[in-house]
C-alpha cells in the first residue's frame, strides 16, 4: 500500500520549471531514495511534502489525506518528520531537552499550555527521550548544550528527535552531507536500524553507496522530471539514468 | 502543590521569600531600608519578572510594555473609585485588563518577528500613551493624570457599610493602610507569589518550549509544534505581570497619569531584564532593584552635595570636578544609568547573574568547591 502519492506535481520559480510532472508513489515500510544530479529538483520535492512549498499543481497525499495547504506543523503532527540538511536543533538546549521537545509535540499536539507540571516530573517522556538518545549513542552527553556538538553527532541527534516522534513517514535530506566515512557508516547502520522497525523513508542523496546500501526502490530526478524509478539493480544498469549522471548537455 | 518541586528550587524559593520580607533589615546599611524605595523594588521587579518570561525565553524584545503597566494602573485606579478601596479587587482587574490588553496586541505584533515585532509593539504603547493623554481623557484625565475624589460611588465599600468620612481615602485592606510598612509587604508578598509562579513557567514544558521558540523557530515548527499560541500566550502572561505591577503602583500611591505608559518606561524594563540577567529567574528582581536604587541614590544627588563632596580640591579643580559630575546626577542620572548599562553589556553580556556566576565560580575554584551546593543555581 502506498503511504505518500505525489501525481502530477508541477512547481515553476519565474521562468525555471523546478518540478515537471512528478508522479511517486512511496508503499509503506520501505525505504525510497530519491536521487539526481545537482539541481534536479530533489529538495523541491521534498519541501513539497513538509509544506515549505506548495506545488502550482498536482496533489500530494499522505496516509489518504491530501498534504497540500498545511502549515509544517499540522504535516509533522500527521506523522511526517524530517532530518534537514544542514541539523536544525535547539543550540541553546540540552541534548535531553532537543529529544524531549519533541517528544511532548507527539504526545499533546501543536499547542499545550502545559505550565504548571514540571519538566523533571515527566517520568515516561524523560525515559523515552534517555532510550532514544541512547540509541543514537548520544546517551552520555545527555545533558550538554546541542551546539557544542560535532557535526555528526548533530546528526544523529536530529535523527532522534524525528524518531522519538515515532513517524509514519520519515524524510531525509542528504543525511550523510558533508560527513567522514566512519560518520557515514554510522549513519547507515543506524538508518538500517531504523528501517528495520518498520518506519517508511524517503532519502534524497548524492553519495550512490549510501542510497544503494540503504534503497528498497530508486526514483531519478533529472530536470525536473522522474526519468527512472526501480529497485536499485534496475537503476545500476539503466543507460537514462547513466546519461544524466555522466553525459548529456552538462557535460 | 510541591509535589513536583526539586529541593533545589524549593530552597531557592525559600531564600527568596525570606530576603524579600527581611528587606527592611538586609537593605538598611545601603540606605534603602525605607518602605518607599522597598515598595518599588518590588512592584519593578514584578514587572522585570514578567517582561522575562517574553523576552528571556523567548526572545521576543517588546518595547511597548509600559502600556500594560498603565493600563493596570488605570484599572486599579477606576475599582477604588467605582467598587472599593481594598486593593484585592483593583489588583485582580488590574492583572486581567493587562492581560486583555496584551492579548490584542500581541496578537497583532506577533504577526513578525526581530525587529519588526518590537516597532509593533512600540507603535501600539506610544499609540496607547497618546490616547490616555488625549482623546480617552474621560477615562483617563487625560494631563492631571486619574486621581480618587471624595464623591467616588465605592458601591462595595458603601454596600459594607465602610464610609470614609470627609477625608480622601487611601487603600487599605480590611483596615490596614496600604501606606509605609503594610504597603511594602503587601507588594512583597506579591512578588514571591509572582517569582513563584515564574519559576513553575521556567521548569514546565511550557517553559522549554518558550526556550526552544527563541533557539530555533524553523525546528520547532518541523517538530509539530505551532509557535503563535506559544508566543502569544508568554506575550499574555507578561502583560498580566505588568498590568498588576501597574496595579500595584496604584494601591500604594492612588493616581495614574499616562506617563506610566511612555516609550522611556518601556526601555526601563528591557534594561532592568537585561542589565540583571535575561532569562536566569533572579536575574530581572535584581536588575530592576538595581535601576530603582540607583535611580534614587544619583537623582538625590544635587551641586550642594558635589561641592562638599569635593570640598578638599583646590577651588579652580572643585569647579571643574563638580561641573563633570553634575552632568551624571540629579536630573541627569540617566547619563550615569547608560553608562552602566553599556559596561554591563560589554562585559557581562549574561548581566549581574552573569557576574555572580562567575565570582561563585572562581571562589569554588580557588577554595575547593566547598560553598558551591549552598548557594542555589539561579541561573538556568
Amino acid at each position: 500500500m502506498s503511504i505518500l502519492s505525489v501525481q502530477n506535481v508541477h512547481k515553476r520559480f519565474g521562468g525555471l520549471r523546478a518540478l515537471n510532472e512528478v508522479n511517486l508513489e512511496v508503499e509503506a515500510g520501505t525505504v525510497h531514495a530519491i536521487i539526481g544530479p545537482n539541481g534536479a529538483g530533489k529538495s523541491t520535492l521534498l519541501n513539497c511534502f513538509v509544506g515549505r512549498l506548495e506545488p502550482d499543481t498536482g496533489t500530494v497525499t499522505f496516509d489518504g489525506k491530501s498534504l497540500l495547504g498545511l502549515k509544517p506543523h499540522e504535516i509533522n503532527q500527521a506523522g511526517v518528520s524530517r532530518v534537514f540538511q544542514t541539523p536544525e536543533i535547539f543550540g541553546d538546549l540540552s541534548l535531553l531537552e532537543n529529544v524531549m521537545i519533541p517528544a511532548f509535540a507527539t504526545r499533546d499536539g501543536a499547542f499545550k499550555m502545559n505550565a504548571w507540571r514540571a519538566v523533571d516530573s515527566e517520568n515516561s517522556l524523560h525515559d523515552k527521550a534517555m532510550g532514544m538518545l541512547a540509541d543514537v549513542g548520544l546517551a552520555e552527553k545527555a545533558g550538554e548544550i546541542a551546539s557544542h556538538l560535532s557535526r555528526g553527532d548533530k546528526r544523529r541527534l536530529e535523527l532522534a528527535m524525528c524518531l522519538v516522534q515515532d513517524p509514519k513517514l520519515l524524510l531525509l535530506d542528504e543525511p550523510t552531507a558533508g560527513m567522514a566515512r566512519a560518520d557515514t557508516n554510522n549513519t547507515i547502520d543506524l538508518m538500517k536500524r531504523i528501517a528495520k522497525r518498520g518506519i517508511t523513508m524517503v532519502v534524497i542523496e548524492h553519495d550512490m553507496h549510501v542510497v544503494f546500501s540503504l534503497a528498497d526502490r530508486i526514483s531519478v530526478l533529472a530536470q525536473g522530471t522522474v526519468i527512472a524509478e526501480d529497485l536499485p539493480d534496475g537503476i545500476k544498469g539503466n543507460p537514462k539514468v547513466q546519461e544524466a549522471y555522466l553525459g548529456g548537455a552538462h557535460l | 502543590m510541591t509535589t513536583s518541586m526539586t529541593k533545589s528550587d524549593l530552597l531557592l524559593l525559600l531564600c527568596f521569600a525570606a530576603a524579600v520580607l527581611a528587606g527592611p533589615v538586609l537593605l538598611a546599611p545601603i540606605g534603602a531600608g525605607y518602605p518607599d524605595l522597598l515598595q518599588k523594588f518590588a512592584i519593578f521587579g514584578i514587572f522585570a519578572l514578567g517582561f522575562n518570561i517574553l523576552f528571556g525565553l523567548t526572545g521576543y524584545l517588546s518595547f511597548g510594555h509600559a502600556a500594560f503597566l498603565g493600563v493596570g494602573s488605570y484599572t486599579a485606579v477606576w475599582t477604588f473609585k467605582l467598587l472599593s478601596m481594598n486593593p484585592i479587587p483593583a489588583i485582580l482587574l488590574a492583572t486581567l485588563l493587562g492581560g486583555l490588553f496584551a492579548a490584542v496586541i500581541g496578537f497583532v505584533s506577533l504577526r513578525r518577528t526581530g525587529i519588526y515585532f518590537s516597532i509593533l509593539t512600540l507603535a501600539f504603547a506610544q499609540m496607547s500613551y497618546n490616547l490616555a493623554y488625549s482623546v480617552l481623557t474621560p477615562v483617563t484625565n487625560g494631563e492631571t493624570g486619574l486621581q480618587l475624589a471624595q464623591s467616588d460611588p465605592r458601591v462595595l465599600d458603601i454596600a459594607f457599610g465602610r464610609d470614609y468620612g470627609a477625608v480622601l481615602p487611601s487603600s487599605d485592606l480590611f483596615g490596614i493602610s496600604m501606606t509605609g510598612y503594610p504597603g511594602f509587604y503587601f507588594c512583597g508578598v506579591m512578588l514571591i507569589l509572582c517569582f513563584f509562579v515564574s519559576m513553575r513557567i521556567f521548569r514546565s514544558p511550557f517553559g522549554m518550549m518558550l526556550r526552544a521558540v527563541k533557539s530555533n523557530q524553523n525546528r520547532l515548527n518541523y517538530t509539530g509544534l505551532n509557535t503563535r499560541p506559544y508566543a502569544l500566550a508568554a506575550f499574555v502572561i507578561s502583560g498580566m505581570y505588568a498590568g498588576l505591577a501597574g496595579g500595584l503602583l496604584a494601591v500604594t500611591d492612588p493616581l495614574a497619569g499616562a506617563e506610566r505608559m511612555q516609550w522611556t518606561a518601556s526601555g526601563e524594563v528591557v534594561l532592568m531584564t537585561i542589565l540583571g540577567g535575561s532569562g536566569t529567574l533572579l536575574g530581572p528582581v535584581i536588575g530592576a532593584g538595581a535601576i530603582k536604587y540607583f535611580e534614587n541614590i544619583f537623582s538625590a544627588f544635587n551641586e550642594g552635595v558635589l561641592v562638599q563632596a569635593y570640598s578638599f580640591l583646590p577651588e579652580g579643580l572643585q569647579h571643574v570636578m563638580v561641573w563633570i559630575s553634575s552632568l551624571f546626577v540629579g536630573e541627569g542620572w540617566h547619563l550615569t544609568l547608560g553608562a552602566l548599562f553599556m559596561i554591563i553589556v560589554i562585559f557581562l553580556p549574561g548581566g549581574l547573574m552573569e557576574g555572580f556566576n562567575r565570582i561563585r565560580a572562581w571562589i569554588t575554584g580557588r577554595f575547593g568547591g566547598g560553598g558551591g551546593s549552598l548557594a542555589p543555581a539561579a541561573a538556568e
